[in-house]
């Protein structure tokens, strides 16, 4: 159906609803996205169980099962001492996985809060602006887009792990913070892309050419009247970022390039690189259950960012 | 249309340059190839030395840094290429080999999933909002959120090791291209062992072109010329394919090219974990050891194949839509 | 002599998530061959749908039912590929943006070869040159060059009579032309009009024009039908509905049409009722200062009173009460 008989269709159905807000109707659209809906309590009630590993695990990071002087406590199969089973030296996996996943956790929220920051701020000043620094910030993506992604990454990292006042700042690149501020520096790039273009076509309509005859600065019209606007599209990528970061972390953990977190401390990646000797040993709970957790996570992002798409941008919705 | 792909080709060289530059510095900086030298070489002379920085231009200084990129481009072009630290080889036959395992690889794979997923998105588009559109839909969202780890991870432990223990064989040998010690060529052998690496990447060229397509094939659908092709009363199949598919056609050829430019370097972790001797291997043993001899041709490799593909890929794009047939 | 297009109790009905749209009631009307018929009303109001319907062209969620016949060939309730045997042949249509009616990949020329040879048994070259001369029956300066252009080298104007040209490469008996000059500049709607009705003349094709701008009718219609939710609310000649309208929808149009010796315009008040659940009786009465209580009841039937036939129950005592 073309969009001008939906729009007429809405009319004469009375759903143009000037009387519900942008916000709310997008809200409505959400909750008829079953799987999104049904993601972000699964997603919820995961962190809350994680956030709660206090209570919800049974063991401590680096606590052994028991002691092997009571017996072989390696790699052993799940049993009802080690829901998931144990790792090569005795520790109980399913604990490790809830304290994986929080540092994880931490690690995708904290990259994809900068990333979203620096990148809307860069967007919306380039989409503004326009001229040279829009034309440096598009060229600079894309090359980096262009580029196989992990290399980058990789060069990236180690360029950044030999700048002597980077590391002083956000640490060694095994450091989590390091971490995270090598996500924020590719992950604002997305980011920038999708706030341009949509600074780009609201610069268009004509509210905010009204703003700008009424003498508003940009500052002001971008926190009046484009940041709201753009609310949408930054919602999808904070929640691509936070799964981005996840996923990178593990990949660069699987190669040996992933975090330290410190004494005994671990991540979703580190166990999941962890895994990789274990597949061909055949020890498949130690693959199997971080990568459940993992695949919990980037599922219920990719249908809740599914649901935010449609619910914002209904017209390139369609199929549930 | 000639004009305007030569126009376009002039920027090639500049671009690679450029890139290439950039990719020295940074290249330089991060792996500290005078140390991974030394690390690797112990003992090693200090005339040794100063050969290694002379062969690869490794002055210090910002100065240096442009003469060192200049002389190594110069050796590069002249073919005459520094040999890697590691054993002190020469660089282009195993560069070769893994450029060549790589390409076999990746086209099968994007073959796969451009014919699969094109198809599934098409599927889908002609019964928006029906039972097979939201399978396909759902199921690219799931293939898009299932890292290639995971499924090869997960492949490996079901049939190879568990295939094993259950049936006394592995369905599919989980590493390589041949079994070790392998001698000669063997496509049975080469096909059982490209088969689960196929199948990862393939997943996720299936789940991209099937979203891409199906979207791409909804808007044309919705659009306008579409009723009036339908009024002229031709076939309903020559509707779908003489106006619908060409158009929606556009954006897909484009995405695919690129791709294609971007397999040779993009197969970096299904590589890894198979131990396919390709490229993504090649470069993660080479980043390893810092070896910089063999890492600068590996990236001009990965460089020109994403920039000649970028052209290819304006190139199409203008030549299947006269909207932008640019004098 | 038998009429080209004869439509009675036409009824399309949506089906949406919200409900059930009934977007035509029960419209019939004849076409005479070589008559210019305009149908006007609001937006919304159905006039689209009724003729898309006619041509097949609705999506699957609309439900048709009554009878149209176009030169003998009836065009509803049958098999799909008898509608799509005659559409494009003895009944074709242009639409209202010329801009995104055209293939922007595919040739002028070979686009309206495509429209020839899906109906006649004709070479290639026969058709192109049958293309190339209608592009000079429609106006199109060098046609044999233009025929080998894209659709973006061509103007809103141009491109419109690049529409015309397509529907009638196969002489067809009727030509649907929905609000073909809306999205135009005044200066070349004119030229439109123009062409359009030089093609009837010469091809003696009958034309249904449909339109919300009463203006253009007056130019260049001969009968006119006004509807007003999904029904016929007045019909006649033309002459006859601008000087006595007798259906108070009619009236409203005409003065919410611009003119020289009033001063300002009086748009009608209120919006088309929902078609979703539309009211009883005379769908106009919550908008019609005339209405009284026997309006909700008051059927869909035409009359004839005065000159012109109209479904308003109250129109011959208004007549009298106005003279
Ligand atoms: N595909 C559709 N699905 C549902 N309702 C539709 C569709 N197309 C048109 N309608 C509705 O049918 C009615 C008549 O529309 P239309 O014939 O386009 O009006 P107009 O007189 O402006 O041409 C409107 O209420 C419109 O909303
Ligand atoms: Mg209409």
């Amino acid at each position: 159906m073309a969009e001008s008989e939906l729009s007429s269709l809405d009319a004469s159905v009375g759903l143009t609803a000037e009387s519900l807000s942008p916000g709310r109707l997008a809200y409505r659209r959400f909750l008829t996205h079953k799987a999104a809906v049904v993601s972000v309590f699964v997603l919820a009630l995961l962190v809350l169980w994680v956030l709660l590993s206090p209570w919800t695990a049974r063991y401590g990071v680096n606590e052994q099962v028991f002691d092997i002087s009571k017996g072989p406590n390696q790699n052993l199969p799940p049993a009802d001492f080690a829901w998931f089973g144990t790792d090569i030296i005795g520790r109980d996996v399913y604990s490790r996985v809830l304290y994986g996943v929080r540092v994880s956790l931490i690690i995708g929220l904290a990259s994809a809060v900068f990333s979203l920051a620096l990148g809307s701020l860069i967007g919306a000043v380039a989409g503004l602006k326009g001229g040279l620094f829009d034309d440096i910030v598009m060229r600079v993506t894309d090359v980096f887009l262009a580029f196989p992604f992990l290399v980058a990454l990789l060069v990236v990292r180690n360029m950044f792990g030999a700048v002597g006042w980077i590391t002083v700042i956000v640490g060694q690149p095994s450091s989590i913070r390091f971490m995270v501020f090598l996500f924020a520096v590719f992950g604002w790039m997305g980011v920038a892309r999708v706030l341009r273009a949509q600074v780009l076509s609201l610069k268009e309509r004509e509210f905010i050419e009204a703003a700008r005859a009424l003498g508003a600065s940009n500052a002001r019209i971008i926190i009046r009247h484009l940041l709201p606007n753009s609310i949408g599209p930054m919602l999808v990528s904070l929640s691509l970022g936070v799964v981005g970061a996840i996923v990178s972390e593990a990949t660069l953990s699987l190669f040996g390039y992933g975090p330290d977190p410190g004494t005994g401390a671990t991540s979703l990646g580190l166990l999941v690189a962890g895994s990789k000797s274990a597949v061909r040993a055949g020890y498949w709970w130690l693959a199997l259950y971080p990568f459940a957790a993992l695949l919990v996570i980037t599922l219920c992002v990719s249908f809740i960012g599914d649901g935010l798409r449609d619910a914002f941008d209904p017209k390139h919705g369609g199929g549930r | 249309m000639l004009r305007y792909a030569l126009r376009r080709a002039v920027w090639l060289l500049p671009t690679l340059i450029l890139v290439t530059f950039l990719v020295y510095v940074a290249l330089r900086l991060g792996t500290d190839p005078l140390a991974s030298y030394r690390r690797t070489n112990i003992r090693v002379s200090k005339k040794k030395v100063d050969e290694y920085i002379a062969a690869n231009g490794l002055y210090s200084g910002a100065f240096g840094y442009v003469r060192g990129y200049f002389q190594w481009l110069w050796g590069f072009i002249t073919l005459d290429w520094p040999r890697s630290i590691k054993g002190s080889r020469e660089v282009w036959p195993h560069l070769k080999d893994a450029l060549a395992n790589s390409i076999r690889l990746g086209l099968v794979a994007s073959m796969v999933g451009i014919l699969v997923g094109n198809a599934f998105g098409v599927l889908a588009a002609l019964r928006p909002g029906r039972l097979r559109d939201t399978l396909v839909n759902s199921g690219a969202l799931v293939g898009l959120a299932v890292p290639p780890f995971v499924s090869a991870l997960l492949l490996q432990l079901l049939f190879a090791v568990y295939w094993q223990k259950w049936f006394g064989y592995a369905l599919f040998p989980v590493s390589g291209v041949y079994p070790p010690g392998h001698q000669g060529f063997d496509l049975f052998l080469m096909i059982k062992h490209m088969a689960l690496p196929v199948v990862v990447v393939a997943i996720q060229s299936i789940a991209v072109y099937s979203r891409y397509m199906r979207a791409s094939l909804l808007d044309v659908l919705n659009s306008e010329y579409m009723r009036t092709a339908r009024s002229k009363g031709i076939s309903e199949r020559r509707v779908l394919v003489h106006h619908a598919l060409r158009n929606a056609l556009i954006p897909v050829t484009t995405l695919a090219f690129l791709d294609v430019g971007a397999v040779v370097g993009g197969l970096i972790i299904t590589e890894g974990l198979f131990e396919y001797p390709g490229m993504g291997r090649f470069f993660l043993v080479a980043y390893g050891n810092g070896d910089f001899p063999e890492l600068m041709p590996w990236m001009v490799v990965i460089i020109g194949s994403v920039v000649t593909f970028n052209l290819l890929a304006d190139i199409a794009y203008a030549k299947l839509d006269p909207r932008i047939r640019l004098g | 002599m038998d009429p080209v297009l004869s439509i009675k109790d036409l009824r399309v009905s949506f089906r949406t998530p919200a409900g059930t749209v009934q977007a035509v009631r029960g419209v019939s009307l004849d076409v005479q061959p070589g008559e210019l018929v305009g149908i006007v009303g609001e937006s919304g109001s159905g006039k689209s749908v009724s003729f898309l319907s006619i041509m097949g062209l609705l999506p699957d969620t609309a439900t048709v039912t009554g009878s149209a016949v176009v030169a003998g060939t009836e065009m509803i309730g049958v098999r799909a590929d008898q509608v799509r045997s005659q559409r494009g042949k003895k009944i074709a249509m242009i639409f209202q943006d010329p801009l995104s009616a055209l293939n922007p990949v595919h040739r002028i020329g070979a686009q309206i070869v495509e429209m020839i040879q899906a109906h006649q048994d004709v070479s290639r070259e026969a058709a192109h040159s049958r293309a190339v001369e209608l592009l000079d029956l429609v106006g199109l300066p060098q046609p044999d060059v233009r025929a080998k252009q894209y659709p973006h080298e061509f103007s809103g104007g141009m491109r419109q009579r690049v529409m015309i040209a397509m529907a009638i490469a196969n002489d067809p008996d009727v030509l649907i032309a929905d609000e073909p000059t809306t999205a135009l500049d005044v200066t070349v709607q004119a030229q439109i009009l123009e062409v359009i009705e030089n093609v009837r003349q010469q091809l003696r094709t009958a034309v249904v024009f449909i339109t919300h701008d009463l203006g253009v009718v007056a130019r260049i219609a001969d009968r006119v039908e006004v509807m007003y939710a999904g029904n016929t609310a007045e019909r006649g000649l033309v002459n006859d509905i601008f000087a006595a309208p007798n259906h108070p929808y009619t009236r409203g149009l005409l003065s919410s049409l611009p003119s020289a010796n009033r001063e300002r315009l009086k748009p009608i008040i209120g919006a088309p009722p929902n078609m979703i659940s539309p009211p009883s009786g005379c769908a106009f009465r919550a908008r019609c200062e005339h209405a009284t209580d026997a309006c909700a009841s008051a059927g869909t039937a035409l009359v004839r009173v005065g000159a012109t036939e109209t479904s308003c129950i109250r129109a011959s005592e208004l007549q009298g009460s106005r003279q």
